[in-house]
């Protein structure tokens, strides 16, 4: 036995050393990859590519409130001025226009290769009748003030065709030159960062410097407000480390104070704690290894767990007859009491130890790497936890351990125990409630959509919904992704599928779209917009029998003649000649190498609510015959890989759930018993989940975790009881370390309830009360004499 | 046929203005102020508009036509339906510019120009004599059955693009305003109150 002992002590020295070296290394985040499918498929990928480096992830609004008009307004400059200077800001956008005039410029001389209206026939007779009569008509609105200046330069309107192509949609409202909200009081600005939306360093170090930069040009009573996915994440990331660090804190001290109140022995307590930091150890170092990195939320999670894991050490104290004085005084050998404790108590922890490994054996498989990433963790915390307290904590307890007597606090337990039977009835009506509640509210019991994981407040969503508003710049929805071998390729396609939606824009399916080709077409479309350009004999000819009839006189065009004879011999446009205007910021937006190939984004625009039809979508994109094409509904299919998840994940718990009664069912190899066991466990889950739908919360996948926990926790109570009434009553001081352990499992997980990140709340609040009640229905539904 | 409605907008120009003259020199006492207080209580509703202007360019004027909706003291819509459908609103200090597919969202005082032109039918709608003075120079001729209000720049920006602005009416109501560019185009608005309550 001893020498048993000591190679247990070596073993587990080597293994907590060789994890903590590990963990010393582990790399912890806090971003999306929690939520994001480990083996997408090729439609997944794009989604995450999207939500990771898409053209809205790395998009700040800033707002600034406060101060007065004139004081906004020249903060709104200087902290562009600044950001504008700092190279990790591809692009500061505040409504000012200093690249106007570039633009302008850019856009005229190249407005025969650029402009959408230069299709074949632009400049035959009819065309340019057709040119001319709409340049006319504009010049009765208000756009003829300006208008009128380019009509000898340009008399076919292309310049304006282009401004109309290029400011499609709405603009934020400008005042005093700077971008403001609508009602005035805040003025706004956008900012485009070259870190990628989930590289949260990134975006931390973007944060920070437009916080510095704020912090410096301000006035006094001027708040800076910054939405957006990179600041989400930064703040994401803060609340659940600040979280998890003050709920740990919190959640140990109540497990430490609990224990010392029941133990009366410091020493008592620190070997009571040896399996739980060693579980919590091994757990991330594997967690580490399995997964390259550990989630924050894994640790938020893996804080609650300690009150679970504690619980067996709670068990070895509180029921071993060597470290409580009453058996010690008849002069039992130590080892002889262990052995006592062995054979009496351990095999009921082993098969509560093996139910929760199986519970989250159940998640371990699921295809969210967030819940695989629990799972392990639980499991490999819990059976550390459970091995450590079996093999390594008897030996090393010192002979003389004593820890306080609680046979009168159980005893007084063991009479309410008894009384807690004529409760049954009450139970019952209960349980009978809580499902009728459950199957009353059952359609919308359950949160499909990925935002119910949202760690972002609601007040901060609506202020990032506001400043969208404002600005202009909508949250895109649907997108169409067009990949290709090089940048060409992907511009070609994108004005291949360009045709495809302006049909469905004039069949008022979708109100508008973007193309990185509106800023720069292919060289190819740009050819054959020059190759459609006449000789200058033959444009004299066509414009004077094309302007016949209208009220324009042939000799003030000479200009126009000029320019189109310059135009057919210009070099067609490259990116690099859009240089320093706001064309290239579209292009670059919307056009990107990606994994060795090229990329082009096209956003879509529709009418507030309006839903797309992805399959009627597909449909219409797979009639252009282009390779490589794919329809993005980004909220639908997040939503949907949710829901994906949480069927998973459902299927998976009742799995577990089979599994569970499974093994019960071989162990006890008594139906009758099975049913004893999971009785209480079913009733309490059932009462937990009506009280959290009253309560008015929705489910969510880390409800469903809960619940798990509730069985594998509560397994071991109604386990403990079931021996009870097998041996003919449980004895007091059992009784006590059941109590003693339901304390410890409650503070750990209902701290959790107290949590902001919903993820974390969801498991607290369900857990917590689930424990509690799991215990309290064990002690009504067990047998009596 | 456009020819036509030229020659004939250009007289019935010219006849209104050697009315005006004639009339101020019968009704001497006409005032500003008055002019300013019938127009304030007038009540408005929607009136249409037909627009014709000149610009040097072209051999015939362009015209353009629409609806006009005045709410006192700061709410004007100019609806234009043809040529091309185009609609702006001028709602206190914010301009909406929108067409059949922009629209764009402005505040007036960032474009004194366009500013000034709009302020000038709307002022004088509401007979707001201080916002008229803040941009012009005014004088009246005219009496209260025939009068005109001519507008003159203050502002070097504005005069830039516009010369002058001359507004003619028959007691509380407008009747035409044209409006005088700097580069010698030019453009006449007429309205006709639909409705008058």
């Amino acid at each position: 036995m001893r020498q048993r002992g000591s190679v247990a002590i070596i073993l587990w020295m080597v293994l907590l050393c060789a994890c903590l070296w590990v963990v010393m290394r582990t790399h912890y985040t806090a971003d999306l990859s929690a939520f994001l499918p480990a083996t997408p498929t090729a439609e997944q990928q794009l989604l995450i590519d999207q939500l990771k480096s898409g053209i809205t992830s790395r998009l700040i609004l800033i707002g600034i409130a406060g101060g007065d008009q004139a004081a906004r307004v020249r903060v709104s400059r200087a902290l562009a001025a600044r950001l504008r200077a700092d190279r990790q800001f591809l692009h500061i956008a505040n409504g000012e226009t200093q690249s106007l005039e570039r633009d302008r410029q850019v856009l005229l001389e190249n407005r025969y290769l650029l402009s959408p209206a230069m299709t074949a026939d632009r400049f035959t007779v009819e065309g340019l009748h057709g040119g001319v009569a709409d340049s006319i008509d504009l010049l009765a609105t208000s756009a003829g003030l300006f208008s009128k200046a380019l009509l000898p330069r340009d008399p076919t309107g292309e310049f304006m065709q282009l401004l109309a192509a290029m400011g499609n949609g709405q603009r934020p409202p400008t005042l005093d030159g700077v971008w403001s909200s609508r009602d005035g009081q805040r003025v706004l600005l956008l900012a485009r960062t070259r870190a990628e939306g989930a590289d949260t360093n990134g975006q931390s170090t973007a944060v920070v410097a437009i916080r510095a930069a704020f912090a410096a040009v301000s006035a006094p009573g001027m708040r800076l407000a910054l939405t957006g996915p990179g600041p989400f994440s930064v703040a994401a990331r803060a609340t659940i480390r600040h979280e998890v660090l003050s709920l740990s804190g919190l959640g140990s001290l109540i497990i430490i104070a609990l224990l010392l109140l029941v133990y009366r022995s410091p020493m008592a307590l620190l070997l009571g704690l040896l399996p739980v930091l060693s579980g919590a150890v091994v757990s991330i170092a594997v967690v580490n290894l399995a997964f390259g990195m550990v989630h924050g939320l894994t640790l938020g999670f893996g804080i609650a767990l300690i009150g679970e894991a504690v619980d067996y050490s709670t068990y070895l104290l509180m029921q071993s007859e060597r470290t409580n004085g009453a058996t010690g005084a008849t002069g039992t050998t130590p080892s002889a009491s262990q052995g006592h404790w062995n054979t009496a108590f351990w095999p009921t922890i082993r098969i509560g130890v093996l139910t929760s490994v199986i519970g989250f054996a159940s998640m371990l498989f699921s295809s969210f790497p967030g819940l695989s990433q629990l799972g392990l963790f639980a499991i490999t915390g819990l059976t550390t936890a459970a091995l450590v307290t079996r093999f390594v904590l008897p030996p090393l307890l010192p002979s003389g351990l004593r820890v306080r007597d609680v046979t009168a606090f159980g005893r007084r337990l063991q009479t309410g125990v008894e009384r807690a039977g004529r409760l049954r009835l009450p139970v019952l009506v209960l349980f009978v409630a809580a499902c009728s509640v459950l199957l009353v509210k059952h359609d919308g019991l359950w949160n499909r959509e990925l935002s119910a994981l949202n760690p972002v407040s609601g007040a901060e969503q609506a202020l990032d919904m506001a400043m969208r508003a404002d600005l202009g710049a909508p949250d895109v929805r649907y997108l169409v992704v067009v990949t290709a071998a090089d940048r060409e390729a992907a511009l070609a396609a994108s004005e291949g599928v360009a045709v495809t939606l302006a049909r469905l824009q004039a069949a008022g399916i979708i109100l508008g779209f973007e193309s990185p080709a509106t800023y720069l077409p292919s060289q190819a479309v740009q050819r054959q917009r020059q190759w459609s350009l006449p000789s200058d004999a033959e444009l004299r000819r066509r414009f004077n029998m094309a302007i016949a009839g209208l009220p324009l006189r042939p000799d003030r065009f000479e200009p126009f003649f000029a320019d189109v004879a310059k135009a057919r011999s210009q070099a067609t446009l490259t990116p690099e000649d859009l240089q320093g205007t706001s064309l290239a910021e579209g292009v670059d937006a919307m056009l990107m190498p990606s994994r060795g190939r090229w990329s082009a984004l096209l956003p879509l625009r529709v009418a507030g609510t309006a839903r797309l039809d992805a399959q009627a979508m597909r449909l219409a994109l797979a009639q252009t015959g282009l390779a490589d094409v794919y329809f993005i509904d980004l909220k639908g299919a997040s939503d949907h890989l949710y829901e994906g998840y949480l069927h998973e994940a459902i299927a998976l718990s009742l799995a577990g759930l089979a599994a569970i009664l499974g093994l019960l069912f071989v162990t006890t190899r008594s139906p009758g018993r099975v049913l004893r066991i999971a009785a209480p466990l079913v009733v309490a889950v059932a009462v937990t989940v009506a009280g959290l739908v009253l309560a008015g919360q929705q489910l969510t996948i880390l409800h469903l975790v809960g619940m798990l926990l509730v069985v594998a926790i509560g397994s071991n109570y109604a386990l403990f009881f079931d021996q009870g009434a097998v041996e003919g009553g449980m004895s007091a001081r059992v009784l006590a370390s059941l109590v003693v352990a339901v304390g410890t499992t409650v503070a750990g997980f209902g701290i959790l309830g107290f949590s902001t990140v919903p993820v974390l709340k969801a498991v607290g609040c369900t857990v917590g009360p689930g424990a509690m009640l799991a215990l309290a229905f064990s002690a009504i539904l067990t047998p009596r004499r | 046929m456009i020819r036509a409605m030229q020659r004939l907008g250009g007289r019935v120009t010219l006849i209104t203005v050697l009315l005006g003259l004639s009339l101020s020199a019968q009704a001497a006492a006409f005032t500003l102020s008055e002019l300013m207080g019938a127009l304030a209580n007038h009540a408005y509703g929607t009136a249409a508009f037909t627009e014709t202007k000149y610009i040097s360019i072209l051999d015939l004027p362009v015209e353009s036509s629409g609806e006009l909706l005045f709410i006192p003291p700061s709410h004007l819509e100019k609806r234009t339906l043809k040529p091309k459908v185009e609609t702006l609103v001028l709602d206190g200090e914010v301009l909406t510019v929108a067409s059949q597919t922009q629209k764009h969202v402005l505040q007036i005082k960032d474009y004194p120009e366009v500013a000034g032109m709009i302020e000038s039918i709307r002022a004088t709608l509401a007979g707001d004599r201080q916002a008229l003075e803040r941009l012009y120079h005014l004088n009246l001729e005219g009496s209260p059955e025939g009068w005109a209000l001519v507008l003159r720049p203050l502002d070097a920006a504005m005069g830039w693009m516009i010369t002058r602005i001359r507004v003619e009416g028959t007691r509380d109501e407008v009747r035409t305003v044209e409006i005088q560019q700097a580069d010698g185009d030019r453009s006449v608005m007429r309205v006709r109150q639909s409705a008058s309550p």
